[in-house]
């Protein structure tokens, strides 16, 4: 992990609240897996950093693209920041999915809401290991949904809203009896209770889970962002020893 | 300049150290920098057996600082003196262990079982955020001095007692621990507060309190440096808020020996480093040649009626 101040090189809404931020510097060139983050300093306004989940980068040009929500104060003040200006990033921070690991024949991967993002370099990586992809993605309406056509440049894609603006209405778990058949493992991110919703109704197969927690350093140091284990250690850190964790190994609360 | 100093136990390179609860046992530090550069470097705290703390969310964010409620989580010190003491007794610098309990037998068997691997003792009687032991140890003065005097009595090392700033009175406190026997104090720990969501309309922080820190608290804790400084005669290691050199040279005037850099490990793993760096040159900025020189500089009104003398 290094802190540098990466230069911004694209910077523009992409839905409701969501924005699209490419940065550039060297951080990218220690990026070793999918679902990393970095921890931004936005600005003198906020006290602590705010993690954001990688969602994409080009180690030959020394670029990485965030997706983000504005959530608060801090996700407010980083809509603001332009084109050519610096951030003061530190990262990469924690443990992504482990690519070299899986070698299945097809796998799910369930994102939620502002979970969609770091899903897709995985997904992009799954697919270059000719590995096939099912993506059920969730939002609450059509006009907070992105992504869409990435993903199904990379399979087949399922989707739901919470108000039926888009794809089917409901909840992105709808979809997982009618696709569970075929796949040997899952990748998921979201907010915990569908975490939870995903793990349980996966709960025969293989698959990883990736967490969002409010942090406070995003190295490892302040245990603020802490969520139990079942075994004897009794926790893991989000930020170093996540955010992605096998689904058993965790509780969701 | 000469930024070296001896205090109880503790030879100081520079006068700057990571706070305790903010520095973990180090490890996640050291991929930043060398942590012998730091003056000393005061562990998480110990309890008798492990800790897995509070629930999350543990922090908050407030103007100029945060909350936080992590509820001593911890390995226990029997898994800190085997798994974490021996990493930092790589580096040259010294090594204040942090004390914590819920009863006087439980400080005194961590005293006892930890002061044989570590410079210093910080004994925590300040946490805000356990439910059992630490503050009521910090707010009333006889237990206070009940305990400190147990500890040191149970300590191969020197014991500095952290203060809190909960209390309506702290030169009580200060003057309770030096009669307990307190090599030195360490002041001062966070405020308790709390921030509550308007959209849950709960408090964000699963304690519902906790403790206030950072740059926000900075004010309260010179305020309390110079109190306890013109009223107990022990070395006072400084801490609450500590941002920038310039900051550490106002704690030193205001009586701390030395500083110890909290919350701001958060926002920037590299600040202890960076404020080493930067403190010879801040020092000179303002005419200054030795530590020594700057340490209670502020007391010169102690020749008239200072405001706040008892």
């Amino acid at each position: 992990m290094k802190r540098e101040w990466m230069t911004i090189l694209e910077h523009q809404t992409i839905a409701r609240d969501t924005y699209r931020l490419v940065l550039q510097g060297d951080i990218v060139r220690d990026i070793t897996e999918p679902g990393q983050f970095v921890h931004i300093q936005v600005g003198s306004g906020t006290y602590l950093r705010r993690p954001v989940s990688i969602s994409d980068f080009d180690f030959e040009k020394k670029t990485m693209t965030l997706l983000y929500k504005v959530m608060g104060k801090g996700t407010e003040d980083l809509t603001r920041k332009s084109v050519g200006e610096s951030l003061d990033v530190l990262g990469p921070g924690g443990r992504g999915f482990p690519v070299d690991q899986v070698d299945d024949d097809h796998v799910l991967l369930i994102g939620g809401g502002i979970g969609v993002p770091p899903l897709y370099n995985l997904a992009k990586q799954l697919k270059a290991k000719g590995i096939q992809i099912t993506t059920l993605l969730g939002f609450q309406s059509a006009d907070d949904a992105f992504l869409l056509d990435e993903f199904e440049e990379l399979g087949e894609v399922f989707v739901s809203t919470n108000d039926g603006t888009l794809g089917r209405k409901g909840f992105v778990t709808d979809w997982i009896s009618e696709v569970k058949a075929t796949v040997d493992r899952y990748f998921t991110c979201g907010p915990t209770v569908m975490l939870k919703a995903v793990s349980e109704q996966l709960a025969d197969l293989p698959g990883y889970i990736s967490m969002e927690e409010r942090m406070g350093c995003g190295i490892g140091a302040c245990f603020a962002c802490v969520v139990p284990s079942h075994d004897e250690k009794g926790y893991r850190r989000i930020c170093c020893d996540g955010p992605v964790f096998e689904a058993k190994e965790v509780v969701l609360a | 300049m000469k930024l070296s100093q001896s205090l109880p136990g503790l030879q100081l390179k520079n006068p700057v150290m990571p706070a305790s609860g903010c520095f973990a046992f180090g490890k996640e530090f050291a991929q930043f920098y060398d942590l012998s550069e730091l003056g000393a470097v005061i562990m998480k705290a110990a309890t008798g057996e492990k800790r897995f703390g509070n629930g999350t969310p543990r922090v908050a964010e407030t103007a100029r600082g945060m909350l936080n409620a992590i509820g001593l989580q911890n390995p226990g010190v029997d898994a800190i003196i085997e798994e974490e003491i021996p990493f930092l007794s790589t580096f040259d610098t010294s090594i204040i262990a942090n004390v914590a309990g819920s009863t006087v037998e439980e400080y005194v068997e961590v005293a006892a079982k930890i002061s044989a691997h570590v410079h210093a003792l910080e004994l925590n009687i300040s946490c805000p955020n356990v439910k059992e032991g630490g503050v009521q140890f910090g707010t009333d003065p006889m237990l206070a001095e009940e305990v400190t005097a147990q500890v040191v009595e149970a300590s191969e090392v020197p014991v500095y007692v952290k203060l809190s700033p909960n209390v309506t009175n702290i030169v009580d406190m200060a003057k309770a621990v030096e009669k307990g026997g307190a090599a030195g104090l360490s002041m001062i720990n966070t405020l308790t507060g709390m921030r509550i969501d308007p959209k849950t309309r709960k408090p964000i922080i699963a304690n519902q309190t906790g403790g206030l820190s950072g740059a926000a608290i900075k004010p309260v804790a010179i305020r309390m440096i110079h109190q306890v400084y013109q009223e107990v005669n022990l070395p006072i290691i400084g801490m609450g808020g500590v941002e920038t050199a310039d900051d550490v040279i106002e704690f030193l005037l205001a009586g701390a020996s030395a500083v110890a850099i909290g919350s701001a490990n958060f926002k920037n793993p590299l600040i202890c480093k960076e404020i080493i760096d930067e403190l010879p040159r801040a020092l000179e900025t303002y005419g200054f040649t030795s530590i020594e020189e700057v340490i209670g500089g502020a007391h010169d009104e102690k020749a008239r009626a200072g405001i706040f003398r008892a």
